[in-house]
């Protein structure tokens, strides 16, 4: 498995496609904690199985204000069909060309086969990786280790929010 | 290795004691074709192990995927507000070709349950959080699909034939029984 991008180190920007005429970037979404979930390719049965997960889970990363993309390196149009079929509320960002290239910069490109990990990063409101998780690629990691994640970064803003309000105190 | 953590409670649907030397907790999804062959396996490890092995269903529809998880989950959480949950719980497994309400209405009404009643709980999404809390719980417990299952606490990782899931429970069964051992061993 590659190795993937460790906590504390600050996430590279990127901007990539979500649909045909649309583009996102890491910056765009400043501010919010953001789940990337970087997957080997649509329609392929553990994603779906991984991405229906989410689907279904994504009110709950939403209570901690976080926002969730998912990347592989599938066109705009194959995500497109995949989204309109599973029904996906939330973007697929095509990382396809150059291909894998925002990937390889999380790390989390697999060169033999040309495709993403299947690797997980939450990102704090600054940008800077809090958690990071690579997956064996048959296996579905699940949500746990996301709102978990989630969870400890709530705490950790209230603790700071606490000491610099006793601080100013 | 996944742990369970929403502790059993008599608020979960249980056939069998509390106090078992086994729980096996099922999350499952009465759309799910995977969930629906686990069904008559879990039966038959229930009949295999008889009061040592009590079995707890959870819901965890994947709803957007499968468009009839949701209500089926509602419809054996209201027969389980009359105390039917089981009965109605094997009659969506055992028709899962056929989820929808004309199912739901003729299971309900071969319970004797006021299928007025249940279209309405369907209707207002009554059983709704309840169904959310059992997901949300699951998630939080690494289920990644289903059927998961956990035994004991611990998210079974194994294949889902008859005898492996045996292995798996007798193994849980003497390490209760080895936990429980102690006095009478005069340790």
């Amino acid at each position: 498995m590659a190795q993937i991008l460790a906590p504390r180190t600050r996430a590279p920007d990127f901007t990539l496609p979500v649909t045909p005429d649309q583009k996102l970037s890491l910056q765009d979404l400043a501010g919010k904690p953001v789940i990337i979930a970087f997957y080997p390719a649509d329609w392929s049965p553990v994603c779906g199985d991984q991405l229906a997960l989410y689907n279904e889970v994504l009110p709950e990363f939403r209570k901690h204000g976080a926002e969730l993309v998912a990347v592989s390196v599938d066109s705009v149009w194959c995500h497109a069909a995949y989204v309109q079929h599973r029904k996906l509320h939330f973007p697929l960002l095509s990382d396809f060309h150059p291909k894998g290239a925002v990937a390889m910069k999380f790390g989390a490109f697999r060169e033999s086969e040309g495709v993403c990990e299947r690797a997980l990063f939450v990102l704090d409101k600054q940008g800077v990786v809090f958690w990071s998780h690579c997956s064996p690629i048959a296996v579905n990691p699940g949500a746990d280790g996301i709102l978990d994640a989630l969870e400890k970064l709530d705490q950790e803003n209230e603790n700071v929010s606490t000491a610099s309000r006793s601080h100013a105190g | 290795m996944s742990l369970l953590r929403v502790a059993v409670t008599p608020d979960d649907h249980i056939q069998g004691s509390i106090t078992a030397p086994v729980i096996m907790v099922e999350y499952g999804d009465y759309e799910c074709p995977f969930c629906g062959l686990a069904h008559p396996m879990v039966k038959r490890l229930q009949k295999r192990f008889g009061r040592e092995m009590s079995l707890v269903f959870r819901h965890f529809p994947l709803a957007t995927a499968h468009p009839h998880a949701e209500s089926a989950a509602e419809t054996a959480e209201f027969a389980g507000a009359h105390e039917l949950f089981w009965q109605m719980h094997d009659g969506l497994f055992e028709n899962q070709a056929r989820l929808g309400l004309p199912l739901y209405l003729s299971l309900a009404k071969a319970l004797k349950l006021s299928t007025d009643k249940l279209r309405t709980a369907l209707e207002t999404g009554l059983f709704a959080p309840t169904v959310r809390s059992n997901f949300i719980g699951g998630a939080r417990s690494g289920v990644n699909g289903t059927p998961s299952f956990f035994i004991n606490g611990r998210r079974y990782d194994g294949s889902f034939e008859f005898q492996d899931m045996v292995v798996a429970i007798d193994l849980a069964l003497l390490e209760a029984k080895a936990s429980l051992a102690p006095h009478l061993r005069g340790a």
